[in-house]
């Protein structure tokens, strides 16, 4: 062992760094005679950072054990992330909208600078993570540091302390004593009868409760540890699962995420308002200007699972395993999975309804109902009248060429080019039909289409998700609320009762709630005639 | 029920405001006290604490008696959260007084809730039917937790005040006492802000303005303070014809910006008037006013108070503001965490008081430093309180 | 020895943190998306109906070189590369390599009238509902991934291809 290592009075050899005597209690550090109070952290013992500081990973593990670093990456957090609620990150600013031109536009120069400075994806920054990966490490080296030398020093505790220990504590006084024997007895139970476990050696006394508390800030860190990994092991392939999924009224949909097992079909979707009379919230919903507040958003689901193997491209096989209403806060959960409900879309067209007619006449020859996602070929109508749908558009535009086209798959403004053919014209007559248009591209016609009505329906905008760490998360949070309560709810106090002669010396400490201990330490005095010790920070 | 309901809070706070009154008496009033002091003291120090207590019921029943009305907890929106707040404050000042008697803090709690009990009432408090995000049980477990957490912590605001009153220099000014007349501004102008707003809620005043946001859609907005800014390029509409006498500066683009410059103006404004209408009267700081009655005070206890009420309200608050945040997120929203303003200010609240805890392990951070730390953390809580609801938006702000 | 203890036990905690934090740090900022068909990967088969109805497998295709255009009517880019694809494919049929164009879950009427428009000579096959698209990880189209005789992704593209480019990769993949 080092010359460096403190060897006490008493004989005992403390490590390098020790401010207290790990057996008698003297103090090490300074002048043995000073009145200064003794500062009880950690039991004066030697925390490790302070010993070795030779090779680079010394270096980094005692930069990494300083509270004082701690604390300035706790504080580094908290004023990185303030700075990020300042405008919205970019995952809360309405979708489509371009993040370059957007903060400059909603919030000027300052939002310019805001994106510049990439605030606006702040907290998925690599220096963001990096500063959480640095509060971690600081909670694993910290802890260590301090809990295994504090723990030694606790179970190693002996009853008789040096005299200069007892001296510099907060509280401390002294009795002169007429007969002993018995009042060291009272004292005793007394102490007992607060539930504190009294240990005698030689006519001494120390009493000591609730030990664990000190126990508290560690099993907190490493709840907080645990949380991290949780958070850590998100970005680990197969632990989470977030997608989006579409589901239109009647449809059966794979969801996404599930490697092809489940299937999710929508019995209907429902959106219910509060009653704009309702004599409860009348005044509110007036209040709020708006038309109707929302009181149920709900997708009624059966969910499916898949039975067998599947190519791609085939219909799969289907086994219903259960039906449930998705609502908010009321998500369809299966093996792991979650699925919520977040979005709709309202009256999306389904089919639409056509008549033929004649036009002298105007007269109706046969009716027709084309289903937007997948028209027929061709309408058969009666007393040979016919429909041939030559194109179709379901998103109908024209295109920098002039040319028709379609936007996209989805029948936002459906158009078709379509081919009447009646018993007078066996070719056909061609006729161009979009909503509200109705053009004869090639010459008058003697039928027209005439629209009758749409069919729509309902889109629920679901989220598929699995979290395989939602377990270890939960641990490390209830092992950090177990952690603070031990910690902040109980104290650790100790008494010594020291016999010299025909004095009782009388010391004691507490890491926190003070007062707690002074009325303790009261209602004993009172109780065994003991002097009050004094509050000798009080008296500087 | 719901007008019982609002009649009860209306006693409980008038009780409230005797109870400080009571406080200052136990003391301020050594002029006219037959007893010693002590027992002057600790008399009416008693009845404030009856008193508090008194009030303290008389609010949980217009807290019960809105519960039956709305069928739901009242904690909704910013009208109900924010009276919940001042009573959950309200408790835990009950708390800490049976435990250490100290007639001090109720001087500096019970005025503090007072003005959030007030401050709340400038929201709508229509009962409001909750959107579907909020029917879960999770919203009052969340919220009352979250809510008595905060309170726990701003009564260790008042403990730092009432060190910081008791211990500044008064004698020459310095930084200490210009950022504690600061704190004193800042609850004056919040007092002076909520007589405005009520003043002229009562006195009918709106004014519409019309404007073309910067997404070139037309927005009409609507004032009920007289209009000093006025967006940009905006246009009179209806009600009452004042102002605007400026347009709010270009580069304030966000939403609604003007109006929001235009309610901080007058608080400011207000809250100055107020402030120098009692300067006047007292012709000394307001914190040099008030030491001398405080010359009696324990600080060590104060601070242990200050200490011990972080340490309480600590781990309520982690339990309320993100363990139950977080689940109930998870449920709502499919996710337990997603970097919203308010739980983002929620997780600032807890690194602060973490950092707090951390400080006071280390030599030197006890005390005046201490108290102040005590302070600002009052300052984020309330800032998560009022400026994430109505400045920044996001998924909380329900008002 | 007591020393010697420490600073490995000091070195394996840094190391295990390290590694952990540079691997999220990988899979965060670098790694690709995974559970999407890449370069490299064998092709995942399907069967889908082209426009006459018939049952397309691409295991059928082994042997040859298959060039799998997913696009569809609405989505400008794909229909730029449609004439010189077609062109290529005929020139290409014959020396054993295979286009099939998937379309992306349009209508089989839109499909079929904009193949009749372009005069389209290789297979349109019909995605009714994006099975195919989604197994295949695909997003934005137009997307190409070349396959070789054995099966075997070569190429993933999400160009719009112009002749020469179509006519380079079509030898690639010639068998």
């Amino acid at each position: 062992m080092s010359d460096k290592n403190i060897t006490c009075e008493c004989g005992h050899i403390n490590p390098y760094g020790t401010e207290i005597c790990e057996v008698c209690g003297k103090p090490l550090q300074g002048d043995s005679e000073s009145n200064k109070l003794l500062n009880m952290r950690y039991e004066g013992s030697a925390r490790r950072s302070q010993t070795y500081k030779t090779t680079i990973i010394d270096k980094i593990w005692n930069f990494f054990s300083s509270v004082k670093v701690g604390i300035w990456i706790i504080v580094l957090l908290l004023v990185a992330s303030a700075v990020g609620t300042i405008f919205p990150q970019e995952m809360y600013i309405p979708p489509l909208s371009d993040p370059t031109v957007y903060y400059e536009e909603q919030y000027g120069i300052l939002g310019q600078l805001y994106f510049d400075l990439g605030f606006h994806n702040l907290y998925g920054s690599w220096w963001y993570m990096l500063l959480i990966a640095a509060l971690g490490l600081s909670l694993i080296v910290a802890s260590l540091d301090r809990f295994v030398p504090l723990y030694r020093a606790l179970k190693k505790q002996r009853v008789v302390r040096h005299e200069s220990f007892m001296k510099r504590q907060k509280y401390f006084g002294i009795t002169e004593l007429v007969n002993n024997k018995a009042e060291l007895s009272t004292v005793k139970e007394v102490l007992q009868k607060k539930r504190y476990n009294v240990k005698e050696e030689d006519g001494h006394l120390f009493a000591e409760k609730n030990r664990f508390s000190r126990w508290g800030p560690y099993v907190n860190h490493i709840g907080l540890i645990l949380f991290l990994i949780g958070g850590m092991l998100r970005f680990f392939p197969g632990m989470y699962v977030d997608e989006v999924l579409w589901l239109r009224e009647g449809e059966t949909e794979k969801i996404k995420g599930t490697e092809e097992a489940y299937y999710l079909q929508s019995d209907g979707f429902i959106l219910e308002t509060y009653d704009n009379n309702d004599a409860k919230f009348k005044d509110a919903i007036e209040a709020s200007g708006q038309e109707a507040v929302a009181k149920n958003y709900q997708t009624d689901a059966v969910l499916y699972k898949q039975v067998g193997e599947r190519i791609a491209g085939t219909d799969p096989e289907l086994e219903k395993i259960k039906e449930h209403p998705i609502q908010v806060n009321k998500p369809l959960k299966f093996d792991g999975y979650a699925i919520y409900q977040v979005d709709y879309k309202l009256n999306e067209l389904q089919s639409m309804t056509f008549t033929m007619d004649n036009k002298e006449t105007d007269k109706p020859v046969g009716e027709l109902t084309v289903n937007l996602y997948n028209p027929e070929k061709e309408y058969e109508l009666n007393d040979g009248y016919r429909v041939e749908v030559m194109d179709y558009f379901p998103d109908f535009e024209f295109n920098d060429k002039g040319e028709p086209t379609t936007k996209s798959k989805v029948p936002n403004n459906p158009a078709f080019i379509l081919n009447m053919i009646s018993p007078e014209h066996p070719d056909g007559e061609v006729a161009f039909v979009a909503i509200k248009q109705n053009l004869e591209p090639l010459g008058e016609n003697d039928y027209k289409m005439s629209f009758q009505n749409v069919d729509t329906k309902n889109v629920s905008g679901l989220v598929v998700r699995k979290d395989n760490t939602l377990w270890i998360l939960a641990i490390g949070g209830a092992i950090f609320m177990i952690g603070v309560i031990q910690g902040m709810y109980w104290n650790h106090r100790r008494i010594w009762v020291l016999r010299k002669d025909n004095e009782i010396w009388l010391a004691c400490h507490t890491n926190k709630n003070w007062y707690g201990l002074k009325r303790e330490l009261e209602s004993v005095t009172d109780q065994t005639g003991l002097h009050m010790p004094l509050d000798q920070s009080e008296q500087k | 029920m719901a007008q019982l309901s609002s009649n009860l809070l209306y006693i409980a706070f008038f009780i409230y405001f005797a109870a400080s009154i009571v406080f200052a008496i136990s003391l301020f009033g050594k002029k006219w006290r037959k007893s010693d002091e002590a027992t002057h003291s600790k008399k009416w120090g008693m009845w404030g604490f009856i008193l508090s207590t008194v009030g303290f019921l008389f609010q949980l029943s217009y807290f019960i008696t809105r519960w039956i009305a709305a069928g739901h907890a009242p904690v909704s929106n910013l009208f109900e959260f924010t009276t919940f707040f001042g009573m959950a404050m309200v408790f835990a000042f009950l708390i800490i007084y049976l435990i250490y008697k100290s007639n001090v803090i109720g001087l500096f709690a019970m005025p503090v809730a007072i003005i959030v009990i007030a401050y709340a009432s400038v929201f709508p408090s229509e009962i409001q039917p909750l959107i579907p995000a909020l029917q879960s049980n999770w919203l009052k477990i969340h919220v009352t937790t979250a809510a008595l957490g905060e309170g726990i912590l701003s009564i260790s605001f008042a403990a730092g005040l009432v060190y910081l009153v008791r211990t500044v220099n008064q004698e020459k000014a310095s930084k200490s006492t210009f950022w504690l007349e600061v704190v004193m501004y800042t609850l004056i102008s919040t007092v002076a802000f909520v007589i405005l707003s009520l003043g002229f809620e009562a006195a009918g005043y709106s004014s519409t303005y019309q404007f073309v946001d910067q997404n070139e859609q037309q927005v009409t907005v609507e004032y009920t303070l007289p209009a000093l800014t006025g967006p940009t390029d905006g246009t009179y509409v209806s009600g009452n014809e004042f102002g605007p006498l400026v347009e709010a500066p270009a580069w304030m683009k966000g939403e609604k910006a003007a109006h929001k410059l235009n309610t901080l103006i007058w608080s400011i404004v207000g809250g100055l008037a107020l402030y120098g209408l009692i300067r006047l009267i007292l012709r000394k700081r307001i914190g040099a006013a008030i030491q001398p009655a405080l010359k009696n005070v324990n600080e060590e206890l104060v601070d242990e108070i200050q200490y011990r009420a972080v340490a309480i309200g600590f781990p309520v608050f982690t339990l309320g503001a993100l363990i139950f945040a977080m689940i109930w997120a998870q449920a709502a929203w499919t996710r337990f965490w997603g970097w919203d303003p308010k739980e983002v200010w929620a997780l600032v609240t807890f690194l602060f008081y973490a950092a707090y805890l951390h400080l006071r392990l280390s030599r030197g951070w006890q005390g005046e430093k201490s108290a102040w730390l005590a302070v600002v953390g009052f300052v984020i809580i309330m800032l998560n309180l009022v400026v994430v609801n109505l400045v920044i938006s996001g998924l909380h702000s329900y008002a | 020895m007591k020393k010697k203890n420490r600073l490995i036990v000091r070195t394996v905690i840094l190391a295990i943190v390290f590694i952990a934090v540079g691997y999220t740090f990988y899979t965060n900022f670098f790694a690709n998306e995974s559970g999407i068909v890449q370069a490299g990967d064998q092709a995942p088969n399907f069967i889908l109906t082209d426009l006459e109805g018939n049952e397309v497998e691409l295991e059928d295709y082994r042997g040859k070189g298959v060039f799998l255009n997913f696009w569809a009517t609405y989505c400008e880019p794909c229909k730029d590369e449609m004439p010189a694809m077609d062109k290529k494919y005929k020139e290409y049929k014959d020396k054993g390599v295979e286009i099939l164009a998937v379309n992306v879950s349009e209508p089989k009427l839109t499909a079929e009238s904009f193949v009749d428009r372009y005069k389209l000579s290789f297979p349109v096959l019909l995605d009714k509902s994006n099975d195919v698209t989604n197994h295949y990880g695909v997003g934005p189209i137009p997307v190409t991934f070349l396959i070789d005789k054995d099966g075997q992704v070569i190429r993933k593209t999400q160009a719009s291809l112009s002749e020469e480019v179509i006519d380079d990769y079509m030898k690639q993949i010639q068998p």
